[in-house]
């Protein structure tokens, strides 16, 4: 998610044309050390070691004896990585849930099934093979300043009339992900335009203001709390809370809010399942939740809010996943977000 | 006579048996049969709900096909694939083909062998990335540039849940033939059961039959069995026909042999005591004896003949024991005065009364007062008891005589068969065995044991009171 889409894709193919070995764009790397380690757990995932390495301390923790290697690649070097690549990893942990989906429809996941996995709500596991931990909202952030004088927007046709009806006020200052190169923005548009047809109208207001195209949440966040946007539309709301700030606020949208689920799950290249198994149990297991999200300040799985709110819509794993990574799908999708999104 | 009837048959294999393998045979088949039918019909029906489900999903994105300028265009439709994924958790591919040529989808995905015709898909099930996966081919005509093209669609679903549904019902079917099984198999076996039940009864009743009892079976048989039955009844009615002649034979002829040997011996009487000389007069003796024997031998025939013949069919009138035990006694007082033998006779009070033919009853008494007097020594005495013994009257004869010693004392109720210790006692050795005979034309029975009050025999006669 950290890299653009295109450009991971090239360099993909470009390093695997150079060589075997890690051809794939690495971002970030740590290793765990421990004394007397009897094994290493070899990690790929698209989360930010920021947010991971206090998780994976407490595994380390509870298990002792095991070395983490962890290694941070955006969504699609990840799938490159296990795809193409082959490469050996026991974890890969993305937010990209149809890349997940597509890489165990595909063959390349182990099944795992454990007492722990088995209390996973159903939406939240796929084939025993794809096993969410997480349940992050696409959210609108808000500037309040910028909003002064106006009533704050309640869903996304109100925010559609609001930035109609105040070009002046927003040109320039609204920003959304550039789907073209971010794999969770893409997730995120092409959910929108599944839920509703408001999407495609929100899409062509925001391109007349003609809107800032980002590749992550981070800098969304951190330009709504600069002042620079008054609004970013479908951010992982869990962000906005790690960066916490007084001005920012995050829109309650009551028609639908698309929630991403961060997935774990182990590669058919692994050579230590059950290690690899023990690491799922970690994340997944009900008693861990609330030490988890603490920890890493990731919202875990809560099957009651899903109940309560019924605006909340857990993005569902499954082959309709595979729909919008179809190629000419995609090409159709991109042309169209493109023409209402980059206006001459 | 007494030892049980062995038949000189050996079984050829048994009716229930083949009854009950047949039919055995019969439910397993029947088993077979529902455990195939069941399974595949779970398998085909469940096979069906995939191939439309898979049917629906390539004529989603079939039908979103279109031409745009001079390409073939294609927007898949999310519920396309997603609806694949709503029953099971299944791994899911697609290819479209446009002319044969891949324009999205996995391009590896193999065609199923029968190309699918307009309207009319084509199914298959094979092999893809390491699993087996059904896959449905559509195939539609597109304009595309004034050009008609084939527009093929191939959406494949792996079939693992399908083959632990198939597994799940197989197993069920498997346990439901079994259960039918067993089921039908107890069920046989009552069956075989009662079937033979008719045949069992007649065998039964057959057997329980005393060794002389040849009336005709009158039971109520199926009627396969008879035929059987007819021809047993006859056959039982020549044999007694037969044996009827044969006893009449026997009692004619001790009757024309003991007249005559009456009139010798008379005839032999009166020699003797003309004859002095004393080895003349002991052959008058030896033939005296000689003819008694002959003369006592012919009685008990004729005695052993009629009980036979009164016992096939025994008249069952009820009659009073004690008086017929006391007319016995008093019958036989001379041949006792002669010996100076005391009879002491008692009977217990209400005693009741006894059905059955009482001639034949005081023929045995007669035959057991005999023995006691004939083996006793002079000046004894025996005592005569009648007592009742739950539902039978019992009648003891106790003597002080030789007993009956050591030997099988079974064997003396036997034919012609006499005991080592009789001596120079005239007899015939039918004796005992015409008191048995009477004992179990009446369902009683004989039993000989020795005087628990010192020596000498002890004869109990048990009678069934009516
Ligand atoms: N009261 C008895 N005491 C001793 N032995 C007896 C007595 N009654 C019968 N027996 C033995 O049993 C044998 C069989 O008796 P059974 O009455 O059948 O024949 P039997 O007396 O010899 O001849 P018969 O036919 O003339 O009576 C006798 O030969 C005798 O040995
Ligand atoms: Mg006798």
């Amino acid at each position: 998610m950290r890299l653009p889409y295109l450009a991971a894709c090239l360099t993909g193919l470009l390093v695997l044309a150079a060589g075997p070995a890690a051809a794939f764009q690495i971002e970030e790397e740590r290793n765990f050390p421990v004394a007397d380690a009897t094994a290493t757990l070899e990690i790929i995932s698209t989360g930010d070691l920021a947010i991971f390495a206090p998780l994976v301390e407490a595994f380390q923790a509870r298990n002792p004896g095991i070395a983490v290697h962890y290694i941070t690649a955006s969504s699609t070097a990840l799938m490159t990585a296990l795809y193409e690549e082959r490469a050996v990893f026991d974890i890969a942990m993305s937010s990209a849930m149809d890349l997940q989906t597509k890489l165990a429809n595909d063959g390349y996941a182990l099944t795992y099934t454990s007492a722990t996995t088995a209390t996973l709500p159903e939406w939240a596991r796929w084939r025993d093979q794809v096993f969410a931990f997480t349940q992050e909202p696409a959210v609108a952030v808000v500037s309040k300043k910028a909003f002064e004088g106006l009533p704050m927007p309640g869903n996304r046709n109100e925010l559609i009339a609001l930035l109609r009806e105040n070009p002046e006020r927003f040109e320039e200052r609204v920003g959304t992900y550039d789907v073209r190169s971010s794999g969770l923005g893409y997730l995120f548009a092409t959910q929108d335009s599944r839920q509703s047809e408001s999407f495609w109208r929100l899409s062509e207001v925001m391109g007349r203001l003609r809107a800032r195209l980002y590749c992550c949440s981070g800098q969304m966040i951190g330009d709504v709390a600069s002042g620079r946007l008054a609004v970013a539309y479908n951010v992982i709301g869990s962000y906005v809370k790690f960066n916490g700030n007084d001005d920012t606020w995050i829109v309650p949208f009551k028609d639908y809010t698309n929630i991403m689920l961060r997935t774990v799950m182990i590669p058919r290249t692994t050579r230590q399942p059950d290690l690899a198994g023990r690491f799922v149990d970690f994340l997944t297991a009900p008693e861990n939740r609330p030490a988890i999200s603490n920890l890493s300040g990731l919202p875990p799985i809560d099957p009651e809010t899903l109940e309560v709110e019924a605006a909340l819509r857990p993005i569902r794993l499954g082959p309709g996943l595979l729909v919008f990574l179809d190629q000419m799908k995609r090409r159709t999708f991109l042309r169209a977000w493109l023409s209402a999104m980059v206006q001459p | 006579m007494n030892q049980p009837f062995k038949p000189a048959i050996s079984a050829t294999g048994s009716l229930r048996r083949r009854l009950i393998v047949q039919l055995l045979v019969i439910a397993a088949l029947l088993s077979v049969v529902l455990y195939v039918s069941v399974s595949t019909f779970a398998r085909q029906a469940a096979e069906t709900t995939q191939d439309n489900i898979l049917e629906a999903s390539a004529a989603a994105i079939s039908e979103a096909a279109r031409a745009e300028r001079d390409q073939v265009f294609l927007d898949i439709p999310y519920s396309a694939l997603s609806m694949l994924g709503a029953v099971s958790e299944e791994r899911v591919f697609y290819r479209v083909m446009v002319d044969g040529v891949t324009i999205t989808g996995y391009a590896d995905l193999p065609a199923p062998e029968v190309p699918p015709k307009l309207r009319r898909p084509s199914f298959e099930t094979t092999v893809f990335r390491g699993d087996e996966v059904r896959v449905v081919a559509t195939v539609r005509r597109i304009t595309v540039a004034d050009e008609t093209v084939r527009l093929t669609v191939l959406v494949a679903q792996t079939r693992a849940g399908l083959a632990a549904i198939s597994l799940r019902i197989s197993i069920a079917a498997a346990a439901v033939g079994i259960g039918f099984f067993l089921v039908s198999g107890t069920l046989s076996w009552f069956a075989a059961r009662n079937a033979l039940r008719p045949l069992d009864l007649l065998a039964q009743s057959v057997a329980r039959r005393g060794a002389h009892d040849l009336r005709p079976v009158r039971s109520d048989a199926p009627s396969e069995l008879v035929p059987l039955l007819v021809a047993l009844n006859s056959f039982m009615d020549r044999l007694r026909a037969s044996l009827m002649r044969t006893e009449e034979f026997i009692a004619e002829a001790a009757h024309r042999v003991r007249t005559p040997l009456a009139t010798v011996r008379a005839q032999a009487e009166i020699a003797l005591r003309s004859v002095k000389q004393p080895h003349n007069r002991q052959t008058m003796r030896e033939v005296i004896r000689a003819v008694d024997e002959s003369s006592r031998s012919a009685g008990q025939l004729l005695d052993h003949a009629m009980v036979t013949f009164r016992s096939d069919n025994l008249a069952r009138t009820e009659f009073d024991l004690e008086e017929l035990a006391r007319d016995t006694i008093r019958g036989i007082g001379p041949t006792a005065d002669l010996k100076d033998i005391a009879i002491r006779f008692s009977a217990e009070a209400g005693l009741g009364k006894v059905k059955g033919d009482a001639i034949l009853v005081q023929s045995a008494l007669r035959n057991l007062l005999d023995n006691a007097v004939k083996y006793s020594p002079e000046e004894s005495t025996i005592e005569v008891a009648i007592a009742r013994k739950g539902r039978t009257a019992r009648v003891s004869v106790r003597d002080q005589g030789r007993g009956f010693g050591d030997g099988d004392v079974e064997r003396l109720k036997g034919r012609f068969d006499r005991g080592t210790n009789v001596a120079d006692v005239v007899g015939s050795g039918l004796g005992l065995t015409i008191v048995d005979e009477v004992a179990r034309a009446h369902g009683g029975s004989l039993d000989l044991a020795s005087n628990e009050r010192g020596n000498g025999a002890c004869v109990f006669l048990t009678l069934p009171l009516a």
